[in-house]
């Protein structure tokens, strides 16, 4: 349990602004400054923090969606950036996302079906009945149909898009899934579906996830360890429990304090 | 504390095939100092009840019933009447604090507009308003002058909340004010509205789907589903001893902060039948 399978070392990001009343200007804000994170094989690290605190861009960075400045990120040893881009893809494969808005990550032309067996289709995995195959067995593991595939995503509501989402990342057997923000636009009873989707998952299938989330109660409910961050900076990280029991920043105390419901319950 | 609102029997449906209810058979009534929420899922009718009481209903619904707004029934007011009330005595909070102010106009202009409609205040007097009322929600009176793009989405949803308390009004409705809003932020705009609301002995209608929301602001609770209300009680009565089954089955989604629940999806095949039952 305890094998690392993600680390993320020293990873810096800058982004360059147009500031000023008409954007002559420009201010340099550090979206990442000297992050670290590690992920634990078959558990689950949560990130959490506040908008703008660099959470979707460390999710970016460790799956090379976006160059960093400075840093590096190994998966299972192995040093991401120094991949050239062809072994870089048949890396991806174990690295997998599924991204916040389910009403915009899903391409509206194209059936769910072709949407769940794209990832098969480009890293060429098994002929076409094959991949049909797995594409409707993962659809059924998330709660779906076989009929549903020939739906066009419009057709679902937002829970089930999200199903949609969660299929389509799995089906290529990734060990590492980056979740941002997966439940923070559904209703609290999807909530609920989809959080035990993704545990039920996470043990019948092995999978690590790294869960980007600014929700604290949901966070209590999913991850093993968190990592808080404030500014592009980590400032506390630890277990679960020792995280909510005995928060050692203030910031992390600020924002355990700020959960809405904690006065009356 | 004296009766604010009474709404009896109030439906909303679509124009076109009124035996569609998106609001069926809504009763409520708000009293003077008391903070009701009204919770419930997307889709479940909570929004266009408020609206309804303000009058801005989307052209393609109608709908019936009685909203009694300080004795007088304002669900039959024509719009100009409707606009008398609408800002000045019935103040209105909505969800998105970036999209509701106009990007060209600064804040304090947008603040004086209501003062100047309905009370009629022009020059200084206007200004020493304005700058009264920023201090009240917690800015700093010289930010008139900024645009809504300068200040950060906790101080627009202040601005937004300077806006609809500058008549002094007898009734805040507040359409999820604080779900964009960040954590931290969102602790100091509820602590705000709370103590807006006593000290000016606002009645309050505040719109959410966040249980913890409602455990920290509510004194009642009123929860709708499917268009409905189910159930309407005490915050202690509805949070901790709730009597319908869709009520309890809600409840039971909620994460808690202490990670002690087991999270159970809501079964609504169980719930049909039990509705039928």
């Amino acid at each position: 349990m305890s094998e690392i399978i993600l680390t993320a070392n020293n990873l810096n990001k800058t982004y360059t602004q147009r500031s000023g009343r008409f954007g002559f200007g420009s201010t340099e804000i550090k979206a990442l400054n000297n992050v670290s994170v590690q992920l634990k094989a078959g558990s689950t690290l949560a990130v959490v923090g506040e908008s703008g605190s660099g959470k979707s861009t460390l999710a970016r960075c460790l799956l090379q969606l976006q160059p960093f400045d400075s840093g590096e990120v190994l998966f299972q040893g192995q040093n991401l950036a120094a991949l050239d881009k062809q072994a870089l893809r048949s890396v991806r494969k174990h690295l997998q996302m599924v991204f916040q808005d389910p009403f915009a990550s899903l391409n509206p032309r194209m059936r769910v079906g072709d949407i769940v067996g794209e990832g098969l289709l480009i890293h060429g995995l098994g002929n076409k009945r094959e991949q049909q195959a797995q594409v409707q067995q993962m659809l059924e593991r998330v709660g779906l149909t076989a009929a549903d595939m020939q739906k066009y995503p419009h057709q679902f509501s937002g829970g089930q898009r999200q199903r949609i989402g969660i299929a389509r990342a799995l089906v290529l057997q990734p060990k590492v899934v980056i979740c941002d923000e997966p439940v923070s636009a559904l209703d609290v009873s999807v909530q609920a579906q989809i959080l035990l989707l993704l545990k039920q998952l996470q043990q019948e299938m092995g999978l690590s996830y790294v869960f980007i989330s600014h929700d604290l109660r949901v966070v209590r409910h999913i991850a093993d360890d968190i990592v808080v961050m404030h500014k592009g900076q980590v400032v506390e990280q630890g277990t679960v429990a020792d995280i909510y029991q005995a928060p050692q920043q203030a910031y992390t105390q600020q924002l355990l304090q700020a959960i809405p419901g904690r006065k009356a319950a | 504390m004296t009766e604010i609102l009474n709404i009896q029997q109030l439906s909303v449906t679509p124009k076109n095939n009124a035996s569609r209810f998106l609001v069926k058979n809504a009763s409520l009534r708000l009293s003077t100092g008391k903070t009701t929420c009204i919770v419930g899922e997307s889709g479940s009718g909570k929004s266009l009840t408020a609206l309804t009481i303000m009058g801005l209903l989307s052209k393609q619904l109608t709908s019936s019933g009685q909203v009694m707004f300080q004795g007088q029934d304002i669900s039959k007011l024509d719009d100009k009447a409707m606009q008398n009330i609408r800002g000045a005595k019935i103040g209105m909070i909505f969800q998105e604090p970036m999209t509701s102010l106009n990007p060209v106009l600064t804040v304090g202009y947008q603040i004086g507009e209501a003062l100047t409609a309905h009370m009629g205040l022009k020059g200084d007097a206007l200004k020493t308003r304005i700058a009264a009322l920023l201090t009240q929600v917690g800015i700093p009176p010289e930010r008139a002058g900024s645009y809504p793009d300068e200040l950060s989405g906790g101080q627009r949803q202040r601005v937004m909340i300077a806006m609809s308390i500058a008549c002094e009004p007898a009734l805040l409705i507040a359409d999820e004010p604080t779900t964009a809003l960040d954590v931290t932020v969102q602790a100091q705009v509820l602590k705000l509205l709370d103590e807006l609301k006593s000290r000016m002995n606002m009645a309050m209608l505040f719109i959410t789907h966040d249980f913890g929301v409602v455990a920290d602001i509510a004194d009642d609770v009123i929860v709708m589903f499917r268009g409905e209300i189910v159930e309407t009680g005490t915050r202690e009565q509805v949070l901790n001893h709730p009597q319908h089954p869709y009520t309890q089955a809600l409840l039971a989604c909620v994460p808690d902060a202490e990670g002690l629940k087991t999270l159970k999806p809501i079964d609504y095949a169980w719930l049909n039948t039990e509705a039928a039952a």
